[in-house]
């Protein structure tokens, strides 16, 4: 642990695939515990801010800082306190829940019996204790999902990032996952970023960004943007092509 | 135990885990030279005449020459092999996983090239075991000094593999470097005929084999079977390695944004 506990934060990040802008002076601040909500469009820009946030690209153009550390000059301590659970899946399927895990827990250097204490931890945490021994592969769509949060809680980060973490599971698997990561923001602490297109995974209470086409068009409480109407309606009008 | 190493174990201990569970891939592996070993060399045996060059002290059967050959073979398609899992891997998205880890980004890049290679280095021993049955049989010294030198070979086209996935954005396009690559280095080389024969033919195929660095890990191992050092195989070598290592990582740098898709 740092002692820091600054959350996550963007200050005028923009990046471009060849002339193509993808991300447009994107700024915001999540402080610690807070829930956020990236909400946007498929190809609003979603995934190369996590790409970004993740350091799996950089750019010169903007700042990240997570839980204090700035991504670029220390990226090693900021890595460290960040947990992703990535859009595409990364559980090797013929590996043991405890095995993949097990690996990532060496990856950020835990072995032995401290990285079995809190890899049990994480499992319980998400109602998993009781598939360590399953082979992914053999597990369901949620709990496969759930598997990977409960991954990237192993090394104690203070951020999590989730890119779509939901996409093609059923109702009931969204709502525990929903359920699940807002208890861990509200719970323990963790700075969230959830970044999503459906707008039936976020609650009045969270924190809302609305990304369009690579820039911010809103960032606020979501019950208090949205008013009288409903999140669906207004994130439609905000995003709406003109005809 | 210190970070650094606890990855390492754990990558080394996935790569034998996936080894284990493809015995397709251990097979292939194995069958591929034994067919070359066998069939291959046994055909060209009369064709080609081999004079005595070091660090044979006799004439030997063109069987003979060509094992070390082999073993490079074997160091080859592994280290092509692995680096398609690599995009395979960075297509699935675990690659993501290995790369986000807060340890140095080169160290999980060489952690990997340590996984595969030894993974390639068993299956060499396996392929000399076999050959041994089959009458081929080195020093037993031999056997303890081309360790290191399959080692060094193992790293080198790893590292050229790496280097190449890194610089591949697609699957099809690997397919296309693979004949490319592999076949070119294979052919192009001492693996199957020494330099002097490619010079009765050619002396332009015989500089381009000269300068291949495939031709010097073969030679290194060639003279390590026979528990005798080749300094300037081995300097080429590590050279050589070193030149893809940096490739490699040049590759894999996140400003490049190698994940980036196109458009």
């Amino acid at each position: 642990m740092t002692g820091r506990s600054a959350g996550l934060s963007a200050r005028n990040v923009s990046y471009s695939y060849g002339s193509k802008r993808a991300l447009d002076t994107v700024s915001f601040s999540i402080a610690p515990g807070e829930f956020a909500a990236l909400l946007g469009p498929n190809g609003a820009g979603k995934s190369t801010l996590f790409s970004l946030l993740t350091r799996l690209f950089t750019t010169r153009d903007g700042v990240i800082e997570i839980a204090g550390h700035n991504l670029s000059k220390n990226p090693r301590a900021a890595l460290a306190r960040i947990g992703v659970v990535f859009q595409q899946s990364t559980l090797d399927l013929d590996l043991t829940v405890m095995r993949n895990l097990t690996y990532f827990a060496a990856l950020h250097g835990l072995s032995g019996r401290g990285a079995r204490a809190r890899i049990d931890a994480a499992l319980e945490r998400l109602d998993m204790a009781d598939r360590a021994q399953e082979r992914a592969r053999d597990l369901n769509g949620g709990h496969r999902r759930r598997t990977e949060i409960a991954r990237c809680l192993i090394h104690s980060p203070s951020v999590l990032l989730l890119d779509e973490p939901t996409v093609g599971l059923d109702a009931a698997a969204r709502r525990a996952i929903t359920d699940h990561v807002h208890a861990l923001s509200r719970d323990d602490g963790l700075t969230v970023l959830w970044a999503t297109h459906l707008t039936d995974e976020i609650e009045d209470s969270d924190r809302l960004l609305i990304l369009h086409r690579g820039r911010l068009l809103q960032n606020g409480n979501a019950g208090s943007l949205r008013g009288p109407t409903s999140l669906q309606d207004y994130f439609l009008a905000q995003t709406m092509e003109p005809a | 135990m210190n970070a650094a190493l606890t990855a390492l174990r754990a990558i080394v201990t996935r790569e034998a885990l996936r080894f284990v569970r493809q015995r397709g891939r251990f097979i292939a592996a194995l069958v591929r030279p034994l067919v070359w070993l066998m069939v291959f060399a046994a055909g060209f045996r009369a064709a080609l005449g081999l004079s005595i060059t070091p660090p044979y002290q006799t004439y030997i059967q063109y069987e003979t020459y060509i094992v070390p050959g082999l073993c490079g073979m074997i160091l080859l398609f592994n280290g092509m092999q692995s680096s398609l899992s690599l995009v395979y891997d960075r297509e699935m998205g675990s690659m993501r996983l290995l790369l986000t880890s807060p340890l140095p980004r080169w160290w999980l890049l060489f952690c990997r090239l340590v996984a595969s290679t030894a993974i390639s280095v068993l299956q060499v021993y396996t392929f000399l075991a076999v050959a041994w049955l089959y009458g081929i049989q080195m020093p037993t010294l031999g056997y303890l000094a081309v360790l290191p030198a399959l080692v060094v070979a193992g790293i080198m086209l790893g590292a050229l593999g790496l280097a190449l996935s890194s610089l591949i954005k697609q699957l099809e396009n690997f397919a296309g470097i693979m004949n490319f690559v592999i076949f070119p280095m294979f052919f192009l080389s001492t693996a199957l005929y020494p330099l002097w024969k490619m010079a009765e033919s050619s002396t332009l195929l015989r500089d381009i084999c000269a300068a291949n660095p495939f031709t010097r890990a073969v030679e290194m191992i060639r003279f390590a079977l026979y528990a005798e050092p080749n300094w300037p195989a081995l300097g080429w070598t590590v050279l050589a390695g070193l030149f893809f290592l940096a490739l490699a990582l040049w590759g894999y740098d996140p400003a490049r944004g190698f994940l980036r898709r196109k458009g």
